[in-house]
């Protein structure tokens, strides 16, 4: 038998051979975004929306393009097989709708993630570097903000013609521009922290430097502006769209569905109602996780 | 205690530190103003000693610091590390003498980058600076090192955020020492922290200078701590030394009357003494380093002020262990 003493200091000294696992910012943030009831309800009604967009189409008997000649203008009826109604040329709604969002999801995550990567990098650079560097690589921001955009598009499309690759194009020369200031600023804040100074002292290179000790102190910023730029990309995409200078027919989006929609809402209402129904629930689900984020990551701020 | 036997370390030559600041809405063609945050100092630094450097607020102590270390760039002057100009060197040649020198920051949790694990924090100049280290080797340094500091090295995957202020000072002690480097420079390192966490620290420095022979510049504006670990201090006033000394007898016989107003300033902790004691209260502001006083920076606010002390720039007198700068030295002290 150990006696207690024995038994103790082997307690003892298996407590101290324990690596005690630290609780990092990431995982606190983590459990208060899960305390979030509202950003977690977007985030699970949000999962539903985008398995719904990726297997609806699977679901339903008719491809988005298919013309029904028996049903057009049909209101939404399981019997028929059109859940959600047809449009004003008897194509299936349930799967449109589907499709349609496959289009918006895409252009807004696209445009979220080409402005976190370019934006994050060419602002947490500009802002590192500082001095001329800085200055030449913010007015060539500033030139590219004060160009003026609806052209921009509408010279792409009546050159190259609708093509949804230059959507994501323009919408991603556009999207990391606030990203980038947002982030500059950030850094400069950052970059006179005493752990940068640490850093140069024992000699980390730049780019160890951004990368290790600016982007990291960044992200939290970063991932909320992302998931509050998702809604404006789609809002984006919707209003190019709707002027006619979006996706290609019989491609579509949530944006043009809702432009056909509208020509139609005297009549055939859920035309309307159908994408509209979806757009607003994925803006509103992006924009309380975005929220969600900011309150988990910046818990001062409340 | 004579100095000139032992290995000269850092020789710092007439350094200058200028800052060109443009005013607020001054035309772009208008010559910014120039801010002479330190502006002319001489310093000598022999091994495993510890050179303490007080001043008030704003007088260049932190700036000197930084221009030694090559965290800023001097406008002017030589930092000789070993007999090699530091001062021109580009960040490829700076990395030889990076390991020798290294720093400790005053704001214990600012130094430290929140997103990383302090295994990483302290593991991290070891993997820059000497990448021909193996992974264990490192891991196993680490926690040596976090045993020489008083930290259990079972910490290391927490987080900066989950320390005390003490503590996280140890971890950026910890930091600077795993190079093994000669000369730690010490940007008031405890001024961020309790009366009783000050003591721990500043003896863990002794006893680390002890063991690792180290040699330490101590800044802080506390007397008595500069006072405790200093085997010489320099006094400074606006980008300039006034005075340096062996801690001995610049304590017990202050020269420079920015000195003597500094020291009876010194609270003493007995009632009695402190109640009789005079203090030599300074009129009026820090002038402006952006057009210091011609020639003494101090003329302006010194008691035993003359004519003559406009006119010249006094320059370090005296013997070896004791130096001054003022005109009236010799006249003041009879």
């Amino acid at each position: 038998m150990l006696s207690t003493t024995a038994n103790k200091e082997a307690v003892e000294s298996f407590s101290e051979q324990l690596e005690v696992k630290g609780r990092s910012l990431w995982d606190d943030a983590r459990r208060r975004f899960f305390n979030n009831r509202a950003a977690l309800t977007s985030l699970v009604i949000l999962g539903f929306v985008t398995m719904f967009v990726f297997v609806g189409p699977m679901l339903s008997q008719f491809a988005y393009d298919e013309v029904d000649w028996g049903a057009m203008h049909a209101a939404p009826s399981f019997a028929s097989g059109h859940y959600f109604g047809t449009d004003s040329l008897g194509r299936d709604l349930f799967v449109r709708s589907a499709m349609g969002g496959r289009i918006s999801l895409m252009v807004g995550v696209m445009g979220a993630v080409v402005a976190v990567l370019i934006g994050t990098l060419y602002g947490a650079a500009a802002g590192f570097i500082g001095g001329r560097t800085d200055r030449v690589m913010m007015r060539t921001l500033e030139i590219l903000y004060s160009f003026p955009f609806m052209f921009f598009v509408i010279l792409l499309v009546t050159f190259f013609g609708r093509n949804i690759l230059l959507i994501f194009i323009a919408i991603g020369a556009v999207s990391w521009l606030d990203m980038a200031r947002i982030v500059r600023g950030q850094t400069l804040s950052i970059k006179s922290k005493e752990f940068v100074e640490a850093a140069t002292v024992y000699g980390v290179s730049k780019w160890a430097m951004i990368t290790r000790h600016i982007v990291p102190n960044v992200l939290g910023i970063v991932a909320v502006y992302a998931t509050l730029l998702v809604p404006q990309m789609i809002l984006f995409e919707s209003f190019l769209s709707f002027l006619g200078l979006g996706v290609q027919e019989p491609m579509t989006s949530w944006g043009s569905l809702m432009n056909e929609g509208a020509q139609t809402m005297e009549i055939a209402l859920w035309q309307l109602a159908v994408p509209a129904a979806f757009m607003v629930t994925t803006l509103f689900c992006f924009n309380f996780i975005g929220d969600g984020l900011r309150d988990a990551l910046d818990p001062k701020d409340r | 205690m004579t100095t000139t036997e032992k290995e000269l370390l850092l020789d710092v030559q007439d350094l200058k530190v200028h800052f060109s600041i443009k005013k607020e809405n001054a035309w772009p063609w208008s010559k910014p103003a120039s801010l002479k945050a330190v502006n002319g100092v001489d310093l000598k630094l022999y091994a495993g000693e510890t050179l303490g450097v007080v001043g008030e607020s704003g007088c260049g102590k932190s700036t000197l610091a930084r221009a030694i270390i090559g965290l800023i760039k001097a406008t002017d002057g030589n930092v000789l590390w070993l007999g090699q100009d530091l001062t021109g060197l580009d960040e490829k040649s700076l990395r030889a003498t990076r390991k020798d020198i290294q720093m400790i920051f005053q704001d214990p949790l600012a130094s430290l980058n929140p997103r990383m694990t302090i295994g990483d924090i302290i593991a991290e100049p070891l993997r820059t600076l000497r990448p021909d280290i193996a992974k264990h080797d490192v891991t196993e340094r680490v926690q040596a090192m976090m045993k020489k500091v008083g930290l259990l090295p079972n910490l290391v995957n927490r987080y900066p955020h989950e320390f005390s202020g003490g503590q996280c000072q140890r971890i950026g002690i910890a930091r600077a020492l795993i190079l093994e480097p000669k000369l730690i420079i010490c940007d008031e390192p405890v001024s961020a922290l309790d009366v009783s966490i000050q003591a721990q620290v500043v003896n863990l420095l002794k006893q680390l200078q002890r063991e690792m022979n180290l040699s330490l510049i101590f800044i802080a504006h506390d007397l008595s701590v500069v006072k405790h670990i200093s085997d010489r201090v320099v006094v400074m006033y606006l980008g300039n030394a006034v005075e340096v000394g062996t801690t001995e007898k610049l304590f017990a016989a202050p020269r420079h009357p920015y000195t003597q107003a500094l020291m009876s300033a010194v609270p003493i902790p007995d009632p009695h003494k402190e109640k009789n004691k005079q203090i030599q209260l300074l009129e009026g502001e820090l002038p402006s380093p952006v057009n210091p006083p011609e020639g003494c920076v101090f003329r302006t606010r010194c008691p035993h002020a003359i004519p003559e002390c406009a006119q010249q720039v006094p320059v370090l007198e005296g013997d070896q262990d004791h130096q001054s700068a003022c005109l009236r030295t010799a006249e003041l002290l009879t």
